[in-house]
């Protein structure tokens, strides 16, 4: 996993590292003793103490610390003007005629291709051709992964049968087809040119680590007004979205390929050409498999978001049952989304894992011979079904078999929210928690952010960035900063920001102590990892409501869910990190007669400090996501932005607000990205 | 290695220029695939009574006239963008609130037209519960909504009275009258209509003081009772610019728009559009049905076919 070398910087780096604002008070906490050591005799802590300092006075004597008013550039007009030009030429300029509604009409025409595909084949014809591909993903054998993959399937379909989701299942799942092939073939052809061109690589390098921190809504907008509403917008926009890391897990399998199998290549004779498609391509199977799994689950969310910009299928289901808070509906089709991802999960990790398996076993020929004809007739099936399907019975799910539960699980919702919100003795409830903590952790935390002067805040950004990561790191938070400045957004900036440290806190500590549980008690962990699962693919629209039931419109639920979101990753890495700590150091404590609790305060979580930092900075970039989502239910300053900028069609007020998003983003993941180490795969 | 770099280049330039010129064949069609001729599509705004229109006209055109209709679900300032495209034919309730675009659509590039009224009358303003309105009287004018600011605090607004703001899309200028008419209140946004209607559902069964943005008609307004604060009378125009706003909203007869090209063709679909209007009551009934009750719109809309016949029958395009 680790070179040493690595591990010893990030050991001498960490007890500086944590900004006394930032939320990674994990590590620091628990290093306290030796860390206040160190703290006296180091330069770098002694410029951090310097900074706050200053930081404090400054906002102490200044009292008001927005940025000046004469240094703001006026973004507005310009963006006012471009958004008229291209309502008034959306159908007479070339740049559309001749290039840009080309693709948004091939992408309308695809996915509608696929829509009256799955139509004609009926719902019998998908369940079966479906299953048929999940069992032949799998190996096309009586294996149990063969079998396991293919009733994963089958029980899919089925349950979006049931839950009287199928015509919303299938328009989503043909969205999905579209986008899935679109972001593999464009994720595919980055990634070979990252893989193979040193320069590639480093143009792609910036360009992905930037993707990956922009929250997918800050670019609908300039899609929605390119391409109008609608499915091309949706699916440019999830295409965007998912491609980056196919193409980074690519070119990885490009690069990390074994020299020696290349050399001997090279050494038969080879050409490159003929090297890249015997040698690298097969050798880079498995990560590009693990790329395109990404990808489909990323297509996944993206997918339900684009219900806002008018796409079809289970997000807009999702979104139009909110209208009428009817949760029980909402939920259904959420569970109908997480059906999907569980199939498509499932079924490209079987192929994985099979394609892993024949490169270390081979296989036989009768075998390979099986698999072709499997695929082969699961085509002719997917050619008969197409054209005869829909007179083998209703085209539909048959109505007398679905079963509705929305209201069961709307009665749970309403019960669950009733109780836990203030009907809690001693404790008060939610509504109460939620109180004290804008009271007592953000509005405070705002207010302290606003009357911090500018040039303090940059200061303390500069520093921390140079001590966290490089100088390069440092100017980059700057220079973000300044952006937000000058674009005006200063203050709503600094809300937002003081909501995603709250969040982050709050992630954090949730990350924690479930990832400590998790690391450390078998049962919690096989119990805690389908909830995990749901959280992660669960959209998001649907809890927002009984959020709201919980804790009110305001800030607070907007962290809520964004603390439901990010949470699952914070534990998956602190469980992982602490479980590979070196097993003869935990030995070695053991045997020294170290108590459990002396165990993990002193030996698991210093030594895990590496992957604890990871997951401040994955905590970070996930939060962030969710600004917006939070402006849907209260969160306001730069997510309401973008959100009323995106409903009322206007470049001027979401694009910038979008920009801002990004700009913290990149400031804060700076922030929090130890040097010397890559961004996470 | 160097003459190896550029040949590639090269290549690779002259693929990409190629695929480009490819695609630069023929100009692209600018229709929008998504508004074919044998399938009318209907705008649907997020809210219920929305959903209660296009839930009624769809039942009846696709049982009635045997015409495909198909509800999008987007909110206004997207529905004049789609219907200047011809993505979308018509929109059945407009609340007049993207007074930029539907100048710029029916006005200068006439690509949308009016469809005449709805029917249904809409109505925005402020509002407070009435078992708060019961106790406190005189807050009905807006003048003495500052002595009661403190009942309204939370911990969003912190020592200002919470001023609960419409949804993102919907047309609002509160800021602009809290400001102006000096008033010690905040406006904390809803991000969405959901959301907002699930906050005063909260604080409406826990009896709690509230002030907010709300409308008429409204499904929820069968459940719960709210008292109006008096506004200064709408004037037209006066609420633009917002920072000089100074008075209340304009209670609007709700307003159907179409794509021109879809009027002009005087299909049966167009003239059943032009002639479908209702009154605030037949669509409260519909909308409560789905909201309240939790039917189906396409069951809500069926039940209030049968037992209007006679209401349904004048929007008929005559034969």
């Amino acid at each position: 996993m680790s070179t040493p070398t690595i591990h010893e910087q990030g050991e001498q780096k960490a007890p500086d590292a944590p900004p006394p604002r930032q939320a990674d008070t994990g590590p620091e906490q628990h290093a306290a003793p030796s860390a206040l050591q160190r703290l006296a005799g180091s330069p770098k802590a002694l410029l951090v103490l310097l900074t706050v300092l200053v930081v404090v006075v400054s906002a102490a004597v200044s009292g008001s610390g927005a940025w000046p008013q004469a240094w703001t550039v006026d973004i507005r007009t310009p963006l006012n003007d471009l958004d008229n030009w291209l309502v008034d030429n959306r159908e007479t300029s070339p740049i559309f005629l001749y290039f840009l509604l080309h693709i948004s009409n091939f992408a309308e025409t695809s996915v509608d291709a696929i829509i009256s595909l799955f139509d004609s084949m009926g719902w019998m014809g998908v369940t079966v051709v479906g299953t048929l591909i999940a069992w032949a993903s799998g190996g096309a054998d009586l294996s149990r992964r063969a079998l396991r993959t293919g009733g994963t399937a089958l029980g899919v379909f089925i349950a979006c049968g049931v839950l009287n989701m199928w015509q919303a299942t299938m328009e989503t799942l043909a969205l999905m087809t579209a986008a899935v092939f679109g972001s593999a073939l464009l994720g595919l052809l980055l990634g070979l040119a990252a893989g193979l061109s040193d320069r590639f690589e480093r143009m792609l390098r910036p360009v992905f680590d930037t993707m990956q921190v922009m929250p997918a809504f800050a670019y609908l907008l300039p899609l929605l007004l390119m391409f109008n509403i609608g499915v091309p917008s949706a699916l440019i926009a999830t295409v965007i979205y998912a491609a980056p890391p196919m193409a980074r897990l690519t070119s990885l399998g490009l690069r990390s390929a074994d020299p020696a199998a290349l050399e001997a290549s090279a050494s038969l004779g080879s050409t490159p050409w003929q090297r890249l498609w015997t040698a690298r391509f097969p050798l880079a199977r498995k990560q590009m498999m693990l790329g395109l799994n990404q990808a489909i689950m990323m297509c996944l969310s993206m997918v339900v978001l684009a219900s806002l910009i008018g796409s079809e299928g289970l997000g807009d289901e999702i979104y139009q049952a909110l209208g009428s808070l009817d949760i029980g509906t909402a939920l259904t089709a959420g569970i109908a989304v997480v059906l999907i991802a569980v199939l498509l999960d499932r079924t490209t990790s079987a192929a994985g894992e099979r394609l892993d398996a024949t490169v270390n076993v081979g296989t036989t020929r009768l075998m390979a011979r099986v698999r072709l004809a499997v695929w082969g007739m699961t085509a002719v099936l997917l050619g008969v079904f197409a054209a005869i399907g829909s007179s083998l019975g209703e085209r539909e799910w048959p109505d007398a078999w679905t079963v509705d539960i929305t209201r069961q699980l709307q009665s749970g919702v309403d019960f669950f929210t009733d109780h836990l919100g203030t009907g809690v003795p001693v404790l008060g409830g939610t509504v109460t928690w939620a109180h004290g903590f804008t009271d007592y952790l953000l509005n405070p935390m705002r207010t302290g952010l606003l009357t911090t002067p500018w040039w303090a805040l940059a200061l303390l950004v500069g520093v921390v960035g140079w001590l966290v990561g490089t100088w390069r790191a440092a100017l980059t938070g700057v220079v973000c900063l300044a952006l937000i400045g000058m674009m005006g957004l200063w203050e709503t900036s600094m809300d937002t920001l003081s909501q995603v440290i709250g969040g982050l806190v709050l992630t954090m500590v949730v990350g924690l102590v479930f990832g400590i549980l998790t690391a450390r008690v078998e049962r919690v962990e096989r119990i805690l990892r389908p909830v995990l699962d749901t959280m992660q693919t669960m959209p998001q629209f649907v809890y927002l409501i009984p959020v709201i039931a919980l804790v009110g419109l305001s800030r607070s639920a907007g962290i809520i869910a964004a603390v439901i979101y990010a949470a699952p990753a914070v534990i998956r890495i602190t469980s992982q990190g602490l479980r590979y700590v070196d097993p003869a150091a935990m030995e070695a404590s053991r045997s020294l007669g170290a108590t459990s609790k002396q165990q993990l305060l002193q030996v698991q979580l210093p030594l895990a400090r590496k992957a604890l930092l990871v997951g401040v900075n994955q905590g970070v970039v996930l939060v962030l996501s969710m600004v917006v989502i939070a402006g849907l239910i209260g969160g306001g300053a730069l997510g309401y932005e973008v959100v009323q900028g995106l409903s009322k069609g206007d470049l001027s007020q979401g694009l910038p607000a979008g920009i801002g998003i990004v700009c913290l983003g990149i400031m804060l993941d700076r922030m929090s990205q130890p040097a010397g180490q890559r961004p996470r795969e | 290695m160097k003459t190896k770099q550029i040949r590639n280049s090269v290549i690779a330039g002259i693929g990409v220029l190629g695929v480009l010129s490819l695609s630069a064949c023929g100009a692209a069609d600018t229709s929008g695939g998504g508004g074919k001729d044998d399938k009318v599509v209907l705008a649907e705004p997020s809210w219920v009574g929305a959903q209660a229109n296009a839930a009624v006209v769809k039942k009846l055109m696709e049982d009635e006239l045997d015409v495909k209709v198909e509800a999008k679900q987007m909110d206004e300032p997207v529905a004049f963008d789609a219907l200047d495209s011809g993505k979308a034919d018509a929109i059945l309730e407009d609340w007049h609130g993207v007074p930029k675009k539907q100048k710029k659509y029916v006005e200068e590039k006439k690509t949308v037209v009016s469809g005449g009224d709805l029917g249904v009358i809409g109505h925005i303003g402020w509002f407070v519960p009435k078992y708060y309105a019961d106790k406190h009287p005189d807050i009905k004018d807006y003048k003495n909504l500052n002595k009661y600011a403190k009942d309204f605090r939370t911990s969003e607004s912190g020592d200002k009275g919470h001023f609960i703001g419409a949804a993102p899309s919907y047309s609002q200028h509160d800021k602009g009258l809290i400001k102006n008419f000096k008033l010690d209140f905040k406006h904390i946004p809803s991000g969405a209509e959901a959301a907002q209607l699930k906050e005063i559902q909260r604080l409406y069964n826990a009896k709690k003081p509230f002030l907010t943005y709300w409308w008429e008609p409204q499904w929820m307004n069968n459940k719960i009772d709210m008292t109006e604060i008096k506004l200064p009378k709408h004037t037209p125009g006066c609420e633009t610019p917002e920072a000089d706003a100074k008075c209340g909203y304009e209670t609007n007869q709700l307003e159907k728009f179409l794509n021109a090209d879809f009027a002009k063709s005087d299909s049966d679909a167009a003239k059943f559009i032009k002639n479908f209007k209702w009154t605030t009551k037949d669509q409260n009934q519909v909308a409560g049905d789905i909201a309240g009750k939790k039917m189906k719109p396409e069951d809500a809309a069926e039940k209030w076919i049968k037992a209007n016949k006679a209401t349904w029958q004048k929007w008929m395009p005559k034969k």
